[in-house]
């Protein structure tokens, strides 16, 4: 091995176990009683005690719901409607296309996140602070989603289209057997990035909402540990786990699969 | 002309979901913040009437928007290069045949899928003074206390560490997607000519990367204006703002003073800066940037 390489290598393995220390650390203390929160000790005794605390004194299982509730909702609605738009874009000439396309791609700028204060003002208008849908809604129309299937649907040969046109399918058909099919790389990439995006989100959901019954787990967790004033890093520790839990584990078990697919959604 | 006019109309029903809503979150609000910056904030019985420039006249007497302002800027200044230049050498390491690459690319990575507010609550712990693990770590070495989130000194400087690390490994995976896009002849005609790696990297792969490096770069700039969850966890922009950012400071204003119109008129700053960096970003790049 060359010296170059030894180099290289030392320095990608520090800097990946700094990057892995926070997680290691957390995993670390929600799985030893608090005594050990900074004594470590390899035969410290493991217990799970940390979680069922955190379970227990917060209503986890609501916040749990509210986020699978949030994020399937928004997947599912981005995927109908994003899709409608680029394969619109994508397949069809009419007037106004280029302004409108040029609209969609503004969101990649100016995002939801930051109109928050005008969005707080429609949702109060339509009625809908404190509900589940006022979380995704702003989201829904994902200028992200619409650019990337655009991307992939063009890419689908006219020869295929015009061939089922000739069987006499409809534009919707077409759409359905043809296009999506083929697509189906995209919609995973893109459903992995939203679902990270979404249960990860904390700032709008945190406006508008009030309320166990609407609030997902990151809102849920913020106040949680703000509000345990006896500060035991152990079972804040513990809940901090549980929240990013199915997402991390997920993660771990198809790895190369999350990797690849956001990958596959990089390439423009 | 039939068909065209078929076209039209399936078009426009399959766009008009979207765009409605699109419209509805992001064009809507978007003229409605330029609107209401001119406006007063309405309280209570009171509407909010027509004052001109008067809530820009506050925001150029306000010293906590120039702070904040200032320490986006830092923000900015540090974590963009820093976690374009660390994406780019982890993607780099777990393109090439190392050891461990599907470990390193693992670690690299996991920081993008854990919710940045959860591990806001794990570095907290690492800066607690005394207690937490970087002062224990200094302890060894026989350093003082440091109070990393409570001193102006360190506050933001905290905040930026905690954003590189969240965001770099979710850049690796463009530059890593771009990187095996490039075809491996390259290299070999590189290592025939003899050129060294470092030439091979500075002549060959980083313009090939320059798209990459384009989009890359984009995101870092929005994120720096919008990642802002930790804040709320670890210093709530104290001491004395020493660590807040715009959005945050946009929603304090916004929803713990209720001074909707300010807070209107601080988004109107953050939306001309974005547009304002998007287009140096293009220009910047355009020249340097070799196309497919």
């Amino acid at each position: 091995m060359s010296y170059d390489r030894i180099l290289n290598t030392t320095a990608a393995w520090l800097l990946a176990l700094f990057w892995l220390l926070p997680l290691a650390y957390a995993i670390w203390t929600a799985f030893h009683p608090a005594a050990f929160e900074t004594r470590f000790e390899p035969l410290a005794p493991l217990t799970l005690q940390n979680f069922v605390q955190a379970w227990s004194e917060a209503p986890f299982a609501r916040y749990f719901l509210n986020t699978m509730i949030l994020v399937t909702g928004i997947v599912a609605a981005q995927f109908t409607l994003c899709t409608l738009a680029a394969f619109a874009f994508a397949r069809f000439e009419f007037r106004g296309k280029g302004l409108m396309f040029a609209l969609v791609l503004m969101q990649l700028l100016i995002m939801p996140d930051i109109l928050i204060v005008e969005n707080y003002r429609t949702m109060s208008q339509l009625g809908l602070i404190d509900t589940i849908a006022a979380i995704g809604l702003p989201y829904v129309a994902s200028a992200f989603g619409i650019f990337l299937l655009r991307q992939t649907f063009m890419t689908v040969p006219k020869e295929l289209d015009d061939a089922a046109r000739v069987e006499g399918c409809s534009y919707l058909g077409i759409l359905w057997r043809v296009y999506i099919p083929l697509a189906k790389p995209t919609f995973l990439a893109y459903g992995l990035v939203s679902v990270s995006h979404h249960w990860n989100n904390f700032v709008w959901p945190l406006i508008v909402t009030n309320s166990v019954e609407t609030r997902p787990l990151t809102v849920g967790l913020s106040i949680f540990a703000v509000t345990d004033s006896g500060i035991q890093w152990s079972v804040i520790n513990a809940a901090t786990l549980m929240t990013s839990g199915p997402l991390l584990i997920a993660f771990l078990l198809f790895q190369r699969q999350f990797v690849q697919s956001f990958m596959r959604a990089g390439i423009k | 002309m039939e068909t065209a006019r078929r076209q039209w109309i399936y078009a426009w029903l399959m766009l008009s979901p979207a765009m409605a809503l699109l419209i509805l979150f992001t064009h809507y609000p978007a003229v409605q913040t330029i609107v209401n910056s001119f406006y007063s904030t309405p309280r209570g019985r009171r509407k909010a009437v027509w004052i001109g420039l008067d809530n820009y006249q506050t925001l150029i007497l306000d010293d906590v928007f120039w702070k904040v302002l200032m320490n986006n800027f830092w923000y900015a200044v540090w974590t963009i290069p820093l976690s374009i230049l660390l994406s780019l050498a982890m993607a780099l390491w777990v393109n090439d045949k190392i050891r461990g690459r599907g470990f390193l690319r693992m670690a690299y990575f996991t920081p993008t899928v854990l919710p940045l507010i959860a591990v806001a609550n794990i570095w907290l712990f690492f800066y607690t003074p005394g207690f937490g693990l970087i002062d224990q770590i200094r302890g060894l070495f026989g350093l003082a206390e440091q109070n990393w989130m409570g001193s102006p000194d360190t506050a933001l400087y905290s905040m930026i560490a905690v954003a590189i690390w969240k965001e770099a490994g979710f850049f690796m995976i463009f530059y890593l997607a771009a990187l095996q896009t490039i075809p491996p002849s390259l290299r070999e005609a590189a290592d025939i000519e003899g050129a060294s790696r470092w030439y091979y990297f500075r002549r060959v792969l980083f313009p090939l990367l320059m798209p990459t490096t384009l989009f890359v770069s984009i995101n870092a700039v929005i994120n720096s204006f919008r990642l802002v969850d930790h804040i709320f966890v670890m210093t709530e922009g104290g001491p004395n703002n020493a660590s807040s950012l715009l959005l945050f400071y946009i929603y304090e204003v916004a929803f713990d003073y209720w001074d909707t119109a300010y807070a209107a008129t601080l988004t109107v700053v953050m939306i001309a800066i974005l547009i304002l960096l998007a287009i140096g970003q293009f220009f910047l790049f355009d020249r340097k940037v070799h196309y497919k």
